[in-house]
């Protein structure tokens, strides 16, 4: 048992409004300067969508991720053999176009335009060239479902959806999406660190969070292809690939990441999980049908003595066991089994975990009208407006078993906080509703509490990350002083 | 007469040692001061259809030229040995030729990518123009000379690898250099001022060409355990 520790994160579909808050408090820290204004470490889309880049989950077109060939994984874009035949051009790169065009407007005009007959309008203007330029498309173009004929019916998640299914989706006035934020999953099997020719990214050995060595990255743009989930981008100015840093200098001080800070619904939860690293490789290379479970049996009990035991061992730090202990992350994922990781099928393992949407699945009966009280309790999950399948596509690896699980449990909490509190479902009802879902009241009660009632503390448990115990700091506490960022006493500058 | 001498001298007796110094010192304090500019700042994220064109065709064509130059540089009497059949020269000399003109046709299409594409243009700075000159006329000269010149795996063999042997055991010997036609020794001089720019421009690169990948471990991790732990 090789036990490591990974700061790991839930997010909670049900509760996302979509205000794309995340998206701004992370673009306003990070993403603002030149060269990085097309990134969107943090991005909101709608589902159905094709999402950012278009169509990033077409594996097809980008060949991101694993696939096991000969019992063994293998990058789908790279090997050490291609690694030198692509060097020159990489074939699965997506461009600029993929993404958008960055621009501003002209809006100097609007004060030094000479007097005319017209009014003077700011033109816009691209970012990358400063000449005038066409807007094709922006970030959340197919916002709530803005567009659906060129964006949502193209969702690679609707495959294996009949006919009829798919057009219930996009039924006029019957229309249902969910939303579905995104940040890099620093994954416990990170395909873009595969793929690196330079070794320039790497995973932090105590907490797992994935970064891109700014000065050793050199462009050859190969990571930006491997991540299946596309959330490695290139900045064109510097000529460096950067990436969501999980706002390791906000949790090394204690603070959550500005996109979990930010957070109108609440969605958001972090905290550590403890893993086994030794069995991970067997674990990313079963059936896809089995990946959900294998990968949560790789995240072990940081209550049971051998793990504690294992993990002082491996030089994790006893506070960050006993924030394990505590870890909302836990509980979501391994405990409850609602949270489920997305496109699992890619098998990079990724740690950002998806409670799905339980909304727009209730809403599928008869005029619009939902039956509160049938024998069939769970019949609505199974005649969702929004098909199992589709779920079972995003969370499930094509299989709709595991957001099944979760949908039940957290359909048998509600009817258990009604039967509680308004009282219009009888206790009887309610017991047998979560017998059927594999749920006690007690473990109805902690869902609810840590769904709805959850304070700052509850949601982010950040493990102490111990920077002062770093060797490498001590050596030269002089070192970063009067650093302008993180790592550079000079602000990065482009080649030559 | 002596004034054109000394000119040869210079060119090919100095030349090569100050370029070599230069390369050798000015990427080394590039690496040590500012080593975040060793990328090769690929531009393809900003187009893609015509970088395949352009960059394929170029960085092969080199690749394989410049191997051919190293080969008859540290083995030339088995290119000679090689060289002894026709049929085998004629291969040699065709596909050396070959690889020459696909070099200057990526080349082309490259710099043709950098003027015409406005998102290109504006990642291209003065320095790039001069390298892509200094390419250009590389290249072109290297396909001229090959033309015009036939059979030049063999001459270098017999005249520049004994020349830049001689640079090597620091005794230059001019002779063969001095008679050469002004073709080639404008090949051979913009060769020797490319080594000495290569710190100033972006083919730094080449000098940090990933190789380590080719038989590292999959996965990176760093502890923070240890300065400069990577396991």
């Amino acid at each position: 048992m090789n036990v490591r520790s990974q700061v790991s994160m839930v997010f909670h579909l049900d509760k996302c409004i979509g205000c794309h808050t995340c998206s701004i408090a992370c673009k306003n820290i990070w993403t603002d300067r030149k060269g990085t204004e097309y990134m969107w470490w943090n991005n909101v889309e709608t589902k159905p969508g094709t999402g950012f880049p278009t169509a990033w989950e077409d594996q097809e077109k980008y060949n991101g991720g694993w696939k096991v060939e000969d019992g063994t994984l293998a990058l789908r874009s790279q090997s050490r053999t291609k690694s030198v035949v692509n060097m020159f051009h990489h074939p699965n790169l997506p461009t600029l176009d993929d993404y958008y065009h960055p621009w501003t407007y002209d809006y100097k005009n609007l004060f030094d335009a000479p007097e005319g007959s017209d009014q003077p309008i700011a033109r816009p203007i691209s970012m990358v060239t400063g000449e005038p330029v066409a807007i094709e498309s922006g970030p959340n173009w197919d916002d709530d479902l803005g567009g659906s004929p060129v964006y949502a019916e193209h969702d690679r998640n609707l495959e294996g959806l009949s006919e009829e299914q798919r057009q219930q989706l996009f039924a006029v006035e019957r229309l249902v999406f969910f939303y579905f934020p995104r940040i890099c999953n620093h994954c416990l099997n990170p395909a873009c660190v595969a793929a690196c020719p330079s070794g320039a990214l790497y995973k932090r050995g105590e907490d797992g969070i994935v970064l891109v060595d700014q000065t050793r990255c050199r462009a050859w743009r190969a990571c930006i292809a491997a991540c299946p989930y596309k959330k490695v981008y290139f900045n064109w100015s510097t000529g460096k690939s950067e990436k969501c840093i999980l706002c390791f200098p906000r949790l090394e001080t204690g603070q959550a990441p500005a996109c979990f800070h930010s957070c109108v619904g609440r969605i958001r939860y972090l905290g550590v999980l403890l893993y086994d690293a030794d069995r991970l490789e067997e674990a990313a290379s079963r059936p896809d049908d089995e990946l959900v479970e294998a990968q949560r049996s790789l995240i072990l009990d940081p209550f049971d003595p051998q793990v504690i035991a294992a993990a002082a061992a491996n030089g994790v730090h006893d506070s960050v066991i006993e924030s394990a202990q505590r870890s909302p992350v836990y509980q979501f994922v391994k405990v409850w089994k609602v949270a489920l990781p997305p496109h699992i099928e890619y098998r990079t393992m990724p740690m950002l975990f998806y409670v799905p949407p339980m909304a727009p699945v209730m809403a599928n009966r008869g005029q619009g009208v939902v039956d509160s009280v049938s024998d069939d309790l769970f019949h609505d999950i199974e005649a969702a407006r929004v098909p199992l399948q589709f779920l079972g596509n995003l969370f499930g690896a094509g299989h709709d078993a595991k957001v099944r699980y979760a949908l039940r449990k957290q359909k048998a909490v509600r009817w258990h906080r009604r039967a509680e509190t308004v009282g219009d479902v009888d206790r009887a009802t309610a017991d047998r509703m979560l017998r059927e879902a594999d749920c006690t009241a007690e473990e109805a009660e902690a869902i609810y509490r840590l769904t709805s009632l959850c304070t700052f503390e509850e949601r982010f448990v950040i493990p102490p990350m111990h920077r002062e115990e770093a060797l490498q700091m001590l050596e030269e506490p002089m070192e970063h002083k009067q650093a302008a960022g993180f790592g550079f006493i000079k602000a990065p500058r482009r080649g030559v | 007469m002596t004034s054109v001498l000394s000119l040869d001298a210079l060119l090919f007796g100095v030349l090569p040692y100050v370029a070599l110094a230069v390369f050798l010192l000015g990427s080394i304090a590039r690496y040590r001061g500012w080593r975040y500019s060793y990328s090769s700042l690929s531009s393809q994220f900003l187009e893609n259809r015509q970088h395949f064109w352009g960059l394929v065709p170029f960085h092969y064509g080199i690749l394989v030229v410049l191997t051919g130059h190293l080969v008859a540089f540290l083995i030339p009497r088995s290119v000679l040995a090689w060289n002894a059949q026709p049929l085998r020269l004629y291969v040699l000399e065709v596909s050396a030729l070959a690889f020459g003109v696909l070099t200057v046709i990526g080349l082309a299409a490259a710099v043709w990518r950098r003027i015409t594409v406005g998102r290109v243009r504006r990642v291209t700075n003065t320095r790039d123009w001069v390298l892509f000159a200094m390419l250009g006329v590389q290249t072109v000269t290297g396909v001229l000379v090959a033309m015009l010149y036939p059979w030049g795996s063999s001459w270098f063999a017999a005249t520049a690898a004994p020349y830049l042997w001689s640079l090597v055991f620091l005794r230059p010997d001019l002779t063969a250099m001095a008679a050469m036609p002004w073709l080639v020794k404008t090949h051979i001089v913009t060769a020797f001022v490319l080594v000495g720019y290569t710190p100033f421009s972006r083919l730094v690169h080449v000098l940090v060409a990933p190789l380590p990948y080719l038989w590292r471990k999959p996965q990176v991790v760093r502890w923070y355990r240890g300065p400069g732990v990577v396991s």
